[in-house]
């Protein structure tokens, strides 16, 4: 299913302005720093937006131009908004119930299921008021799947949370991803939360369109890294659990070319891992190291070398099927005399892989 | 004890004009609180008038608009049969017109109040704009609406000089409490002057204090 946007839509001196054709799978992720029209995108697709002008399609069907307005609650989509929204004269049941008396006609999770996933049960009969932040957001994405929507929009449904909030709604919305079968758009301004949910990425800058693709390409393109920031760009990997070694507490995962070792014992084996790699922390190395410490080197192409601003110089690789990001200064990359093509090996230290960067990829 | 039809037809009046104004004033109030309009200072303006207008200068207007002679009042005349002036619907129109900005203001504020963001979610979630007013709007104004009754009701009770203007006095008919304790005094009948004197206080109080129990906080800003 496709969401066609052609729209143009001005507030003062910002424009928002894109002509894209978003092919709906998994995840969406819309990616940008904070006001540059992410959640006006949102806000116009679900058509509360009355001064956007242009087109807006959902595969055939036609939500917005210059002869049609179909109104919110006829577009079979949900919101969830950054602060949640819930309804204050409901209770978290009167809440749910309010959604599936509206529903639509979409396959989708069961009441039970909802419930179920984001363990909403002990919640139900308390009002909006007695909810923590967390617990506030998990009704509100409850709510909106019980509409049963085509397409399930979120809108920065993290950024109100502090970090342990976060980490307790994340795995959430990864059983989402993976167990409902409702497309995703999602928007955040964290790369954290981008690389750990995200199918496919649109990067959105000033109200344009700047990048755009699936996640693992993105991340990996240094085009990425002025728009990630240099701290966060770097390349999500996904890799299946092979193994673990109980007694060092690491886990070893398989890469389409060679493994990595991560510290803990993370996943059954035989479960895709998600893992992020930050450009930084990537050292390239011409020759197979031997001696070092870290337990992780990687053989790679290099695929192309981006200088940017300042001192660094982005470089994509290539290791087997899986892409990786590097950032090292300007003065390396001519020391070692780097070029397009060129083999050499990447050393990622384990370490340098968060926990909390580590999610569950789609199994299968 | 005194005759106590004058109580009667005031509680009949001010019940009245409370269920017109429900009606004339729930639109009203929710376009306020929700156009952008240039005009909506300027009928924010008008819905207030009352609160600062002398009644005998609204009732004297109001009695030339409702005569038989003028245009309006020969209009009712002639598709009702019925003057305006002296009679029972008179007053209530009256009333729902001097009362207007306690039904008005309490229930734009408490629209303003819910904002557009619960209704945004509500279309969301698939509720048309009706559903969205009777199922979210209408329950989150819930206090709104209390203060509005309330403080409506209260105020039709105790209005005097726009129903004397436009009712007069006529017993059974247009004499209402107010201005049947007006009377009493005037002929020194103090001790009938007591007795609904004592119950309009009573029942203000009680209806005041209903309102303050019930409505911590309390929503009018210019009454």
């Amino acid at each position: 299913m496709d969401l066609s946007l052609d729209l143009t839509l001005r507030f003062g001196d910002f424009i928002l302005k894109l002509d894209e054709t978003i092919g709906l799978r998994g995840v969406t992720a819309i990616f940008g720093p904070s006001g540059c029209g992410k959640s006006t995108l949102l806000r116009v697709i679900a058509g509360l937006e009355r001064g956007a002008v242009g087109r807006v399609a959902l595969g055939p069907e036609v939500w917005q131009d210059a002869a049609t307005f179909v109104p919110p609650e006829r577009r079979g989509l949900a919101l969830v908004f950054q602060d949640a929204r819930l309804f204050a004269h409901l209770t978290v049941a009167g809440n749910l119930n309010f959604a599936a008396k509206r529903a639509g006609q979409s396959p989708g999770f069961s009441a039970a299921e909802v419930t179920r996933v984001l363990d909403l049960a002990p919640l139900m009969q308390r009002r909006p008021a007695q909810l923590s932040g967390g617990e506030k957001q998990r009704v509100a994405i409850g709510r909106a799947l019980l509409s049963r929507p085509r397409l399930l929009m979120l809108d920065e449904p993290l950024s109100a949370l502090d970090a342990a909030r976060k980490a307790e709604i994340l795995p959430y919305l990864e059983r989402l991803r993976d167990e409902a079968r409702v497309p995703m758009l999602y928007v955040s301004h964290a790369v954290s939360e981008v690389a750990r949910l995200a199918t496919d990425i649109v990067v959105l800058q000033n109200g344009r369109v700047t990048l755009r693709g699936p996640l693992e390409q993105v991340l990996s393109d240094p085009a990425a890294v002025p728009l990630l920031g240099v701290r966060d760009a770097g390349a999500v990997l996904t890799g299946r659990v092979i193994g673990h070694d109980l007694g060092d507490g690491l886990t070893t995962l398989a890469l389409s070319v060679g493994q990595l070792v991560l510290p803990g014992i993370i996943g059954a084996v035989g479960v895709a891992l998600r893992i992020r790699v930050p450009a930084q922390d990537v050292i390239l190395s011409l020759t197979a190291p031997q001696g070092l410490s870290a337990l992780n080197i990687l053989p790679v192409t290099i695929v192309s070398l981006v200088s940017g601003q300042g001192p660094g110089v982005a470089v994509a690789l290539r290791s087997g099927e899986d892409r990786l990001l590097a950032r090292i200064t300007r003065r390396s990359a001519m020391a070692m005399g780097l070029h397009d093509g060129m083999q050499l090996f990447a050393i990622l230290k384990a370490t340098a892989v968060a926990p909390q960067d580590i999610g569950g990829g789609e199994a299968g | 004890m005194p005759d106590l039809a004058p109580l009667w037809l005031s509680l009949k009046v001010a019940g009245c004009t409370t269920v017109l104004l429900l009606l004339c004033g729930t639109p009203l109030a929710w376009w306020l609180a929700h156009t952008r309009a240039r005009i909506r200072p300027v009928i924010e303006a008008v819905t207030a008038l009352p609160l600062v207008l002398p009644p005998t200068v609204l009732g004297f207007y109001l009695l030339i608009t409702f005569s038989p002679t003028a245009p309006f009042g020969a209009a009712w005349l002639g598709v009702t049969g019925q003057t305006l002036t002296f009679s029972f619907t008179g007053l209530v129109i009256a009333s729902a017109l001097y009362s207007l900005p306690f039904m008005v203001q309490p229930l734009q504020s408490a629209f303003e109040s819910v904002g557009k963001a619960p209704l945004e979610a509500a279309a969301t979630l698939g509720a048309g704009r009706l559903d969205r007013f009777l199922t979210v709007a209408t329950p989150l104004a819930a206090r709104g609406y209390l203060t509005a009754i309330v403080l409506t009701m209260a105020h039709t009770l105790g209005e005097f000089g726009v129903v004397l203007m436009v009712g007069g006095n006529i017993p059974g008919r247009t004499q209402v409490v107010s201005i049947a304790i007006y009377e009493k005094v005037e002929t020194i009948d103090y001790a009938a002057a007591h007795v609904l004197s004592a119950i309009l206080l009573a029942l203000s109080f009680g209806v005041l204090l209903l309102v303050y129990t019930l409505n911590r906080r309390f929503p009018m800003r210019a009454g």
